[in-house]
C-alpha cells in the first residue's frame, strides 16, 4: 500500500490524447485552477493503484541480480530470463499442465454454466412463473453461503466417487460458483427486453428455439459475452477450492503459484513474470468487459 | 388456453390438468439449474451439519463418535477459532471501510472531464484484474520484503535524494501482519467500489441537479442533499457484496502470512482444521458457524437487492 507510484514511470500520461470531448471553453476557464489540481491528484492516484502492477510488470523482464536491488533499478536491461525461469528453463517444472487444467477448469465450467443458467434466466423473465421471485433470491442466497462450510463434505464425494484430483469434479464445483452469478445476470439483460419483441415473434407461430435463437440471442449476446467472461475470472481465480481437491493432475495455475508462497532466494523476477502470465487473460477478459463490469459484479443490481 | 364450452361435461379437470401441465412447460427450462444448485449446495450443506456433530479425525477413524454439540463449544472456546472470529470481523471491517472511502472519494475524482480519463480509469481498475494469489505473492515479495521490496527501496531512493544514507527500513509483515493483508486486500478492493460507487454517480439524474443550481443551490447543498442520498443505494450495495467476499477472503491470508501472527481468519482456520489437522467434525462445525455469520451480513445483501430490484421493475 505504502508504495509512492511516482517512483514508477508516468509515461502513458502524455502519450495518449483525451478520449472525451474537451469541454465548452468558458467552464474550462472558470474552474482551471481547481480543476487542474483535482487533475493532478486524480493522476496520482491512478499511478499509485497502477504502481505495483506497473512494478511487477518491470520487475518480470529485469534479471533476477536487477530485480533485487535497493533503492530499485529502474533502468537496468530488460530481458526474458525470469519467463524463462517461470517456464522451467532451469528447474524443469514446467507450469504449462496447471495452465491448460485451468484453462478447461474455466472455459469448460463458463459454458456449462450458460447452458443451464440460459433458459433458467429465459424463464424467470419472460415466462411468468409461481414464486419465480423466490427462486430468484434461492440463487442469489446460495451465492452468499461461503465455500469454507462445503469444502469437507465436496472432498469427502469427490473422493467417493472418484473425483479427487480430477478437472471434471473441479469444473462442476466452479460451476455451482458461478451458476447463480449467471443467472442473475442473464435475468436482468433479458429484463431488457421488451415483451412485445418475444410476443410477436410467437405471434408469427415461431418456436421457442426459433424465439430464442433469432430474437432473443442478438439482443442479449453483449450479456451474454460479459456474463462469461465475469464467470471465466471468477473460475481462473479461485483457490481454496482447487488446493483442495486437486493434487498433482489436475493442479490449476493458482496453486502452481503457491510454490512461490515461500522466499527461495532471488527469484523475484521469476515470481513477476509467474504472476504477469497468469493474470493476462483477467487482465484481457477484465478490460474487454469494463462497460459491463459493474452490472456482472453487483449481478446485474445496477446498470 | 382456450376457454372450454359449457355443454361439455367435465370441463374443471381438464382445465386442471391442461393448466398443470402449461404451468410445468413453463417451468421446465428452470428445472435443471434448480436440480443442479440444491443438489450441490443444499445437500453438502445438510451433510456439514450432520458431520459437525460427530467426534471425526481422518486419521483416526477408529475413535469415531457422535458427540452432539460439543464441536460448537469447542469452536466457540478454543482460544485459536475465538481469535479467528474476532481477525475475520477487523479484517472484513477494515478493508470494506477504508476502501468504500477511497473508492467513493477516486469516484468523484473520475466522474469529471480531465486529460486522460480513459487511461487513468483503467489504471485504477488494474489492482481488482491481477490474480488474488499472484497480486499476494507480488505483495509479499516484491513490495514488502524488508532487503529489497518496493517499499523500502523507494523509502531508500528518496533518503538518498537528500544525500542521507540511513533510510529507515520497514517490515510491516513481521511487525504489523494484519495490517499488511488488510494493504494489500484494500489495494484490491478499492477499484471495486469505484466502479460500483462511478455507476450511482452516473445514473444520477441531472435534471434534478440542473434544476436546483437554477434554484440558487451551491455545489456543496447539492453534493450534501442530492448526490449523497442518491448514492446511498450504491454505497450499501458495494459494502455489503465486498463483505462477502471479503469475509470468504482466503488467497492474502494464506500468501501473505500463513495465517501467522494473528491474521488467521475463519476460512483459513477452517481450511486447517480439515486439510492439515484431519478434524473432520471440528472444520464442520466452525464452518457452520462461517455460514451462520455470513447470513446476518447476507440477510441485508437480499433486502438490498430486493429493494433495487422493486424500482426495477417500477422502471
Amino acid at each position: 500500500m505504502r508504495s509512492p507510484a511516482s517512483v514508477v514511470e508516468p509515461a502513458p500520461a502524455t502519450t495518449t490524447p483525451a478520449a472525451l470531448p474537451a469541454p465548452p471553453v468558458h467552464t474550462r476557464r472558470r474552474r482551471s485552477g481547481g480543476h487542474l489540481l483535482l487533475t493532478a491528484v486524480t493522476w496520482l492516484l491512478a499511478l499509485f493503484f497502477a504502481g505495483p502492477v506497473l512494478w511487477m510488470l518491470l520487475t518480470s523482464f529485469h534479471s533476477e541480480a536487477d530485480a533485487a536491488t535497493n533503492p530499485p533499478s529502474l533502468l537496468a536491461p530488460l530481458t526474458l530470463s525470469g519467463y524463462g525461469e517461470f517456464f522451467g528453463a532451469n528447474s524443469g517444472i514446467s507450469p504449462v499442465r496447471p495452465l491448460v487444467n485451468s484453462l478447461i477448469a474455466s472455459v469448460g465450467s463458463t459454458v456449462m454454466v450458460l447452458v443451464l443458467a440460459l433458459p433458467a434466466a429465459y424463464a424467470l423473465s419472460i415466462k411468468s412463473i409461481v414464486k419465480w421471485r423466490d427462486v430468484l433470491f434461492f440463487f442469489l442466497s446460495t451465492k452468499m453461503m461461503p465455500i469454507v462450510a462445503a469444502l469437507l463434505p465436496l472432498y469427502l464425494l469427490a473422493n467417493y466417487i472418484g473425483g479427487l484430483d480430477k478437472i471434471w469434479f473441479l469444473l462442476i464445483v466452479y460451476m455451482v460458483m458461478n451458476l447463480p452469478i449467471a443467472v442473475w445476470m442473464l435475468r436482468s439483460f433479458l429484463a431488457d427486453v421488451p415483451v412485445e419483441m418475444i410476443e410477436a415473434a410467437e405471434i408469427d407461430g415461431a418456436s421457442l428455439m426459433t424465439t430464442l435463437r433469432r430474437v432473443l440471442l442478438p439482443v442479449i449476446l453483449p450479456g451474454m459475452a460479459a456474463t462469461s467472461l465475469i464467470c471465466f475470472i471468477f473460475s481462473w481465480n479461485e483457490l481454496l477450492v482447487a488446493r483442495v481437491l486437486t493434487g498433482v493432475s489436475a493442479q490449476t495455475a493458482p496453486v502452481f503459484l503457491t510454490g512461490f508462497v515461500s522466499s527461495q532466494g532471488l527469484f523475484l523476477a521469476k515470481v513477476c513474470a509467474a504472476s504477469m502470465v497468469i493474470s493476462i487473460p483477467v487482465l484481457i477478459a477484465g478490460l474487454t468487459a469494463q462497460d459491463k463490469f459493474v452490472q456482472g459484479l453487483t449481478l446485474g443490481a445496477v446498470k | 388456453m382456450s376457454r372450454t364450452g359449457v355443454e361439455q361435461v367435465p370441463p374443471v379437470s381438464q382445465h386442471a390438468r391442461t393448466g398443470r401441465r402449461q404451468a410445468w412447460l413453463r417451468r421446465a427450462p428452470l428445472l435443471p439449474a434448480l436440480i443442479f444448485m440444491i443438489a450441490l449446495t443444499q445437500v453438502p450443506f445438510l451433510a456439514s451439519l450432520v458431520i459437525s456433530t460427530y467426534h471425526w479425525n481422518s486419521l483416526l477413524p477408529d475413535e469415531t463418535k457422535f458427540v452432539g454439540f460439543d464441536n460448537y463449544v469447542t469452536v466457540f472456546t478454543d482460544t485459536d477459532l475465538r481469535s479467528a472470529v474476532i481477525t475475520t470481523f477487523l479484517l472484513t471491517a477494515t478493508v470494506v471501510i477504508v476502501s468504500v472511502f477511497f473508492g467513493g472519494t477516486i469516484a468523484l475524482l473520475v466522474n469529471r472531464k480531465f486529460f486522460g480519463r480513459g487511461l487513468a480509469r483503467t489504471m485504477l481498475i488494474t489492482p481488482f484484474l491481477i490474480v488474488p494469489v499472484a497480486a499476494a505473492l507480488v505483495w509479499k515479495h516484491a513490495i514488502l520484503n524488508p532487503s529489497y521490496g518496493l517499499l523500502n527501496g523507494t523509502l531508500t531512493w528518496i533518503w538518498s535524494l537528500f544525500g542521507q544514507q540511513n533510510a529507515p527500513q520497514l517490515d510491516p509483515l513481521s511487525t504489523h501482519p494484519l495490517m499488511s493483508v488488510e494493504a494489500s486486500l484494500i489495494w484490491q478492493w478499492t477499484p471495486f467500489m469505484m466502479l460500483i460507487i462511478l455507476a450511482g454517480l452516473q445514473s444520477q439524474p441531472m435534471d434534478i441537479v440542473e434544476a436546483a443550481r437554477v434554484d440558487g443551490a451551491g455545489e456543496f447543498n447539492i453534493f450534501r442533499f442530492i448526490t449523497l442520498p442518491h448514492l446511498r443505494r450504491y454505497v450499501e450495495l458495494g459494502a455489503l457484496l465486498g463483505s462477502i467476499y471479503i469475509v470468504q477472503n482466503f488467497d492474502a491470508v494464506f500468501t501473505l502470512t500463513s495465517g501467522a501472527l494473528g491474521t488467521a481468519n475463519l476460512p483459513y482456520i477452517v481450511y486447517q482444521t480439515f486439510y492439515v489437522s484431519n478434524e473432520y467434525g471440528l472444520a464442520s462445525a466452525a464452518g457452520v458457524v462461517v455460514v451462520a455469520g455470513t447470513l446476518v451480513i447476507a440477510t441485508f445483501v437480499l433486502r438490498t437487492m430486493f429493494s433495487m430490484f422493486r424500482t426495477e421493475l417500477v422502471r
